[in-house]
């Protein structure tokens, strides 16, 4: 296993991999979070009925496989409407609905934890609706809701080794590549995997650290 | 309005072989689950263990399972176990990636649960002649199970969703491989894997209410 055919060349390959998960990842967590807390809050505050089309469509990003998600999105933007989009838009649009299906549960929940008591006061005490969102709502709801989302950016950067079917070369794709040629499988997934669990295991670990801490006070 | 002329019919007529693979991914989600539960307790039952080996490998078999993509544990379970002379059918390593997540998921979720149970409980049991392994079979686990039924559920879906990805290594009977293989037959992507992607939706929807329909069922107070 130690002589390899593995040179620098390859290593800087992988790493440009990575580089392409990182930047998916990022895309997709902030435009869809930025999407996420918009839907949560529109759910919120029209209720059930009225939301009921947006609560269907946001249901089924989360009841369909990723994989097929990206393939009709593809098929439908490159076939359908012919619009010559690359790759990487088409992953970066899917993933950002995605985390946006997910966000926006997370953000519909954790403005649900806040008592309704706690916002009345805040409305009786004269604050305007958008005052008691961020005076109000908004320190409460990201504690209840932060370690979920932390969760959710993690599931996203590993979901986005998903993109490789709309010809976005991610770590694990570019993983695959490296073992076609130099056919030593068990190196090169080590080395993808290692990568994968040091960025998430670390985030993952504050997550819950965070979780721990602002449940006891 | 587009250039394009859907043809549904290409589509729909295909409908009883991507049926057959909707249940081929049925089979090999519940039986992800089957087995990710039992193991699940076990690592479990590993982290209470007063060994720091066996505690040692259930913390790591959870924290990979729960930090690396399980499109990786899937390439893992066919690509990887395969540098040792041990070569799977796509089948068996599409259920050992999906059952390595499964179990490292639950394990998680029946921790949580644990924290929900209190100790006093264990000790009452142990206090009534019951052995560790009893108090943990007959007193704890129930209800470990009870609270993490909702986490379940999603875990099933999730194995569901997670059979999509057998098609990397070569798996062709499932719902996915099925559709994959009819659309390089008929060239008609979008209708073949929409129609793929209702059915997905409806076997979702069908695991959440049969769940529901079965909680209701068991655990009534």
């Amino acid at each position: 296993m130690f002589d390899t055919a593995l040179s620098a060349n390859d290593l800087i390959f992988l790493a440009k991999g990575a580089g392409m998960t990182i930047f998916v990842t990022l895309i997709a967590v902030f435009c869809g979070t930025v999407l996420g807390i918009v839907f949560g809050i529109f759910r919120y505050q029209v209720g059930p009925v009225i939301a009921a089309p947006l609560t269907f469509v946001l249901d089924v990003f989360r009841s369909i496989p990723l994989l097929i998600q990206l393939v009709l999105a593809n098929a439908f933007l490159g076939m359908v409407l012919r619009l010559g989009m690359s790759g990487l838009t088409v992953a970066c649009i899917v993933l950002t609905l995605y985390t946006s299906a997910y966000c926006a549960e997370i953000v519909r929940g954790a403005i649900e934890s806040v008592p309704q008591p706690v916002r009345r006061a805040a409305r009786s005490l004269g604050l305007s609706w958008r005052q008691d969102m961020t005076n109000i709502v908004l320190p409460l709801a990201v504690r209840v809701g932060l370690p979920s989302w932390i969760g959710l950016s993690l599931g996203v950067m590993k979901d986005s080794a998903l993109v490789y079917v709309v010809q976005v070369t991610e770590l694990l794709k570019s993983t695959q590549i490296l073992i076609t040629r130099l056919q030593e499988p068990l190196l090169l997934l080590m080395i993808c995997g290692a990568f994968y669990f040091l960025i998430s295991f670390p985030v993952a670990r504050l997550g819950g650290y965070l979780e721990k801490r602002w449940t006891h006070d | 309005m587009f250039n394009y002329t859907f043809q549904w019919k290409q589509a729909l007529a295909r409908l009883p072989q991507m049926l057959d693979g909707a249940v081929v991914t049925m089979q090999v989600a519940l039986l992800s689950m089957a087995i990710g539960i039992a193991l699940a307790v076990v690592l479990t039952l590993f982290r209470l263990s007063r060994s720091r080996i066996l505690s040692g490998i259930a913390t790591s078999w959870v924290e990979i399972a729960r930090n690396t993509p399980a499109l990786f544990q899937i390439y893992m379970a066919h690509f990887g176990v395969a540098s040792f002379g041990i070569h799977f059918s796509p089948w068996t390593s599409l259920l050992l990636g999906i059952t390595f997540n499964n179990a490292g998921y639950l394990a998680e979720n029946f921790r949580g649960a644990l924290k929900a149970i209190p100790d006093t409980q264990a000790r009452a049991g142990r206090s009534l002649g019951l052995s560790e392994l009893q108090a943990f079979r007959f007193i704890v686990m129930p209800q470990m199970l009870r609270i993490s039924f909702l986490p379940m559920t999603n875990q099933m879906v999730w194995a569901i969703l997670m059979t999509s990805l057998g098609v990397t290594v070569g798996m062709n009977t499932d719902l996915y491989g099925v559709t994959q293989d009819l659309n390089a037959l008929t060239f008609r992507t979008f209708e073949l894997f929409a129609v793929a992607a209702v059915i997905f939706y409806l076997i979702t929807k069908i695991i959440q209410l049969g769940a529901r329909l079965l909680a209701r069922r068991m655990f009534r107070y």
